[in-house]
């Protein structure tokens, strides 16, 4: 058996799946992009029951990457609107990470007991401090690690990781209190593995993910293993405690997709000229 | 046969794909199509995209026959490599021109450190998203007019220097409009590569939306809510106007082409 591989980003890795590119399995960075290929009928509907945890093997977090020594002192969400501080954080509306690092923008300040116009107040002011919006995670990465763009980076744990070891200890990670719970879901492609006969491999691919060894591995990209106890990552870092919210906490995918990063939502209306920018 | 071929490749490669870009965009009616290419952040975005085009084929195309005049006439030790190096726009990915310009431009930057002092930003900025559009489009500048220069008859030069014309006078009024024409084909072959860029500029540009965002990161949020029909509206349009500056520089060049004769 052989394994072909395609990674690029996740909305146009789920156009290209639909637009007949004869993958087996898919595992993408949000919910929307699987429902996407599910509405066309390549993916049965009720493909999130598929594997455990609504077919979700691990997650991430969205945490805070800072310059050496933390020196603007950012510790937690309030702190990121406060005074002189420059964001670092790809465009919502074209990065699923940028998506991620919105919702968990919004729903900490939800979680600390705020109203959903203290929500909008917060990521307005976020997205003020803004400089750059790049179409997408790596090269947000760039901006903030390579070019010296901002005080501080959202991004996933895992992605957190490599940056900072890539950074050559220029760079540190900082936990918030609470963040959003990032889950990449997976899924087979029905209408694919049924006409090449390859479902029991590609059901078998995926459900190795769950597995012991399958865990091991997730957990040595520093993603965090769905069930009780996860295997220390590869270079023994731990998992730090954070207090997770998930998707759910904002609203829910469909609701999110409409109201904040759907044409004139939310994220939008940040950038409209009577704005006052 | 050989029309045959031509019509068959020109339809195949060309015509069929924009016929279906155009038939999924009018899949939304005219209201529809309306609402979702003429926005004011569209608007703002065409803008960027044609007026940072227009500007880096302008800029492309007087240095390209600057470029151009030296290697054609003047010998010079690396010469050969100069003229090898005209060519590597065209063979490097435009991302890693992006990458490479914003690094070069932002306050920390080899250049940055310099410029940013002085009010200069070449990243992040207007100004970065010209500066890649000229590096991508440079060569079709200069490959255009370089063989039109090699090719003059000298003979006329000298005439004119004989003549009593001074060396302006023989550039602008004996050489120039010979090769005129080819420094507007250049024009038009560099505004063509520039309006079509994606790569490089969403690296330098910040897309930051009424400032400089191109229209193509529009067509890809949209494309992100899977809004297909949408985001052809937006490519039908961007093509619409990239069209209309393409036949209007095509007519232009023509007609110096016959007074050059």
């Amino acid at each position: 058996m052989s394994i072909k591989q395609s990674h690029a980003a996740s909305g146009s890795q789920a156009r290209a799946v639909i637009d007949g590119l004869e993958a087996d399995v898919v595992t993408l960075a949000v919910w929307p992009d699987v429902e996407a290929v599910a509405k066309t009928g390549l993916v049965r509907a009720d493909w999130q029951k598929r594997f455990e945890n609504d077919s979700v093997p691990y997650h991430s977090v969205v945490v805070f990457v800072v310059r050496k020594g933390n020196p603007k002192g950012i510790k937690d969400w309030p702190d990121l609107a406060k005074g002189e501080i420059s964001i670092v954080t790809p465009n919502p509306k074209t990065s699923g990470n940028g998506k991620y690092s919105f919702l968990a923008a919004w729903g900490a300040v939800l979680a600390g007991g705020g109203s959903a116009d203290d929500a909008k107040a917060f990521v307005t002011e976020l997205y003020k401090r803004t400089p750059v919006l790049d179409t997408g995670a790596r090269a947000a990465t760039a901006t903030f690690s390579q070019k010296g763009i901002g005080d501080v980076h959202l991004t996933f744990e895992n992605e957190a990781h490599l940056e900072v070891v890539e950074s050559k200890g220029s760079l540190e990670i900082v936990y918030p209190r609470r963040s959003i719970r990032v889950d990449p879901p997976v899924a087979v492609v029905d209408a694919n593995v049924d006409r090449k006969g390859t479902r029991h491999v590609a059901e078998a691919y995926l459900g190795f993910l769950y597995t012991p060894e399958g865990r091991a591995i997730v957990a040595k990209h520093h993603y965090r293993p769905w069930g009780s106890a996860p295997p220390p990552s590869a270079d023994g870092a731990t998992w730090p405690a954070i207090e997770t919210f998930d998707i759910t906490a904002v609203g829910g995918w469909e609701a999110v997709m409409k109201t904040f990063f759907g044409e004139g939502g939310v994220f939008d209306s940040i950038y409209l000229p009577e704005a006052g920018r | 046969m050989t029309f045959a071929i031509t019509a068959l490749v020109m339809t195949a490669l060309v015509l069929l794909p924009l016929a279906v870009l155009v038939l999924r965009a009018a899949s939304l009616g005219p209201q529809g199509f309306v609402a979702a290419a003429w926005t004011p952040r569209a608007r703002a975005a065409y803008g960027v995209s044609l007026g940072a085009a227009v500007l880096a084929a302008t800029v492309s195309a007087v240095l390209g026959l600057v470029v151009a005049w030296v290697l054609a006439r003047i010998d010079f030790p690396g010469r050969r490599v100069l003229d090898a190096l005209v060519d590597v726009p065209l063979a490097l990915p435009t991302a890693v021109a992006g990458l490479v310009y914003s690094a070069l431009y932002v306050e920390k930057g080899w250049l940055g450190h310099w410029l940013v002092p002085l009010g200069i930003q070449g990243a992040y900025s207007y100004l970065g998203i010209v500066l890649v559009l000229v590096f991508v489009s440079l060569p079709f500048a200069i490959r255009v007019v370089q063989p039109v220069i090699e090719s003059l008859d000298r003979d006329t030069e000298e005439a004119a220097r004989i003549l009593g014309a001074s060396r302006a006078q023989t550039f602008f009024r004996v050489v120039l409009p010979g090769i005129l024409p080819a420094v507007v084909t250049g024009f038009a072959l560099a505004l063509a590569r520039a309006l079509g860029e994606y790569g490089s500029v969403v690296f330098i540009s910040g897309n930051m939306p009424f400032k400089t965002e191109i229209a193509p990161v529009l067509i890809v949020s949209r494309l992100e809510e899977f809004a297909y029909a949408e985001a052809t509206t937006i490519a039908v349009v961007l093509l619409a106007m990239s069209l209309t500056l393409l036949i209007v520089v095509n007519a232009l060049q023509q007609r110096l082409a016959r007074n050059a004769q």
